[in-house]
């Protein structure tokens, strides 16, 4: 019984592990390939399958006009509007929820749990329903299909998030720590970065790991509010057409579009798996 | 120059945490608060430490309005019953930092720090992370930011509660001596506690706290040989001193069929229905006593505690040695008559076996 379970268990992972890798594999291994070695006969390992090539990858970095498809500029344009973004969100995030956490807010019926559900409940909302607000904001302050304007609004995407993760975080750490700082000589601000600022750094790893992968992956608002000027990888990424872009490009973009998720991912799982997360805060 | 609380009173809901609180504090002096938890001791402590603004009344220390001035500029120290330390620094960097808040020169923090590390007993430990302390010494670490920073006035907080049974006899050894050894003398030291033997082992001045309101103030010696009226002989007494409902009739107290002999201090007493006080500890095993049955017996240390029932009446009685008893067995007690307490019908201290005051 017990063999037979483990047997499972491990036939199960192996499945699950080749489904979720083998796409992976198969893309690494197109994007190095040619025209001879897809279109030919069915290959998959280089050097004894076939010949690697970098030509797949060159070709995302080449101007159309010279028959390239330029992923250089959305690339470092979503680079700019993530990192932008989620660094505002974190910063603002953190500071609310510091609030939210250690003061009491009344203003008519508004308690503090009402103002936490007000940042909570943008997320909840259909993206749908917020594109035509969005959208129409933008466009009276003129910042449509610009930089400037999707910063603006991931960081109304992105913010709760940081604060919903900040709020539970600080709520975890006792009140008496912010006392002691206080009656030691620190004053509220310096008591918030002296003392419960270095015993947030796990919670700002997530929450800053969460902003980044959602705004990093959001097509939808990208796709809305960006026409000619500006673009965003997502989207340029969608918009390539394999009767035009070839295989091997088409494989290269999106491996390296996943590439600095993974890269998150992996730092954090790092993290994660320390232990450190639950906290320096018994 | 003294801190000096009048009419304190802070009620943020509908309970009263302080009430009505009155004191006057000199230096040089230890004061312990006694009273049981929720009686308002952290809520009066943090009002001295100024994390809390009472409703009403007035605190002043050196003839400044206290109330005016933030926590962060009072130059008090406070020790938590949870063990609060800077979790991100190591025990050299906690120890230090209200003194580089408070911008003293190197030499001093040196020098300070050095001699409250030795005080409490951690040389050696200055560059261990706080998490790989244990609870006594993390408490430790704390009680040393507080020695360090010299403040003059010194809070702690049930700094034993959270330690277990050995740790704290041997930690609260070691804070009498840091007491008398290693205040200086405009030091006030505010100890709170639910613990009547740390209180008594301390031996300050004592206020004793029931409800936000004080109930009795004195010295330790005082608050144990005269307890004001019931709750206070109740708070100031482990286990609970028993009170057995019953009259006086000249020469004769009864209660429950029980006849005993009125003791001399009882001779002024007119004959009428009293709340009678005895001590576990007085309450001995006697073979010409009164039968009781036992409902429990605990064995602490080398104790044995028996909780008796005859009646109505309830007793827990402290016999110094252990023994085994089975429940619902019949024993046989005798109540030593010189230290009954009496308590009026208003629950107040008529007469102690230790000449009272009373009125």
């Amino acid at each position: 019984m017990e063999k037979l379970y483990k047997f499972l268990k491990y036939t199960f992972i192996i499945l699950w592990t080749v489904f979720i890798v083998a796409p992976f594999l198969w893309a690494i291994s197109t994007s190095f390939k040619d025209f001879q070695s897809v279109n030919s006969k069915v290959t998959y390992i280089p050097w004894l399958d076939f010949e690697p090539t970098l030509e797949g990858w060159r070709v995302l970095v080449k101007s159309p006009a010279r028959g390239g498809v330029d992923i250089v500029e959305p690339y470092f344009n979503s680079l700019f509007v993530t990192c932008t973004a989620s660094l505002i969100s974190i910063v603002l995030g953190t500071l609310a929820a510091y609030a939210l956490s250690r003061f009491t807010f009344k203003a008519g019926f508004v308690r503090n749990n009402d103002i936490t559900f007000f940042f909570i409940s943008q997320r909840i909302m259909p993206p749908i329903v917020l594109s035509i607000p969005f959208f129409i904001f933008l466009s009276t302050i003129g910042l449509l299909d610009s930089l400037i304007g999707l910063v603006v609004v991931y960081i109304v995407l992105l913010m709760p998030i940081a604060v919903w993760i900040m709020v539970d975080f600080f709520n975890r750490v006792p009140k008496e720590l912010d006392e002691t700082a206080l009656i030691d000589g620190c004053n509220p601000y310096q008591a918030f970065y002296k003392v419960v600022l270095p015993n947030s750094i796990p919670g700002l790893i997530v929450a800053g790991m969460f902003c980044i992968i959602f705004g990093w992956i959001d097509f939808f608002f990208a796709f809305i509010l960006t026409f000619t000027e500006v673009q965003l990888l997502p989207v340029k990424v969608v918009a390539l057409n394999s009767s035009i872009t070839p295989w091997w490009s088409l494989s290269a973009s999106a491996l390296i579009s996943v590439a600095p998720l993974i890269i998150v991912a992996f730092v954090v799982e790092r993290y994660l798996s320390k232990g450190n997360l639950s906290g320096a805060l018994k | 120059m003294n801190l000096i609380g009048e009419n304190i009173t802070y009620k943020p809901d509908d309970q009263f945490h302080l009430n009505d609180v009155s004191f006057n504090f000199k230096k040089g002096n230890l004061y312990t608060i006694l009273g049981r938890t929720l009686s308002g001791k952290t809520t009066f402590l943090k009002t001295i430490a100024g994390l809390l603004n009472p409703d009403s009344g007035n605190l002043s220390f050196e003839d400044n309005d206290f109330i005016k001035i933030p926590v962060w500029e009072r130059n008090v120290a406070m020790v938590y019953q949870q063990f609060i330390n800077y979790p991100h620094l190591n025990v050299y960097e906690n120890i230090i930092f209200p003194l580089k808040q408070r911008k003293i020169s190197e030499d001093q923090i040196k020098k300070d720090v050095e001699e409250a590390l030795k005080t409490v007993g951690l040389v050696g430990f200055e560059n261990r992370k706080i998490q790989e302390l244990s609870g006594g010494q993390q408490q430790r670490v704390a009680l040393a930011r507080s020695l360090a920073k010299k403040a003059k006035i010194l809070l702690l907080d049930e700094p034993l509660v959270n330690l277990d049974y050995k740790l704290r006899e041997q930690l609260r050894e070691e804070f009498k001596r840091i007491f008398t050894q290693g205040l200086s003398e405009d030091t006030i030291l505010i100890y709170s506690t639910t613990d009547p033997q740390e209180v008594m082992e301390l031996n300050g001045e004592v206020i004793v706290l029931d409800e936000g309101k004080v109930l009795q103030k004195g010295p330790a010696k005082e608050i144990f040989e005269n307890p004001r009226n019931l709750k206070v002989a109740e708070i100031s007494n482990d286990p609970p001193m028993n009170i057995l409902k019953g009259t006086k009739n000249s020469e004769k107290l009864s209660f429950e069929n029980i006849l005993i002999n009125s003791p001399s201090h009882f001779k002024n007493l007119s004959d009428q229905g009293y709340n009678f006080g005895i001590r576990a500890s007085e309450i001995k095993l006697d073979d010409q006593g009164e039968e009781f049955e036992i409902e429990l017996a605990e064995i602490s240390g080398s104790e044995t505690l028996l909780h008796l029932k005859k009646g109505e009446s309830k007793v827990i009685a402290l016999i110094e040695e252990v023994m085994n008893f089975k429940i619902h067995e019949k024993v046989k007690i005798k109540f030593n008559e010189n230290k009954l307490y009496a308590f009026d019908q208003n629950e107040e201290l008529v007469s102690s076996p230790y000449g009272v005051s009373h009125g």
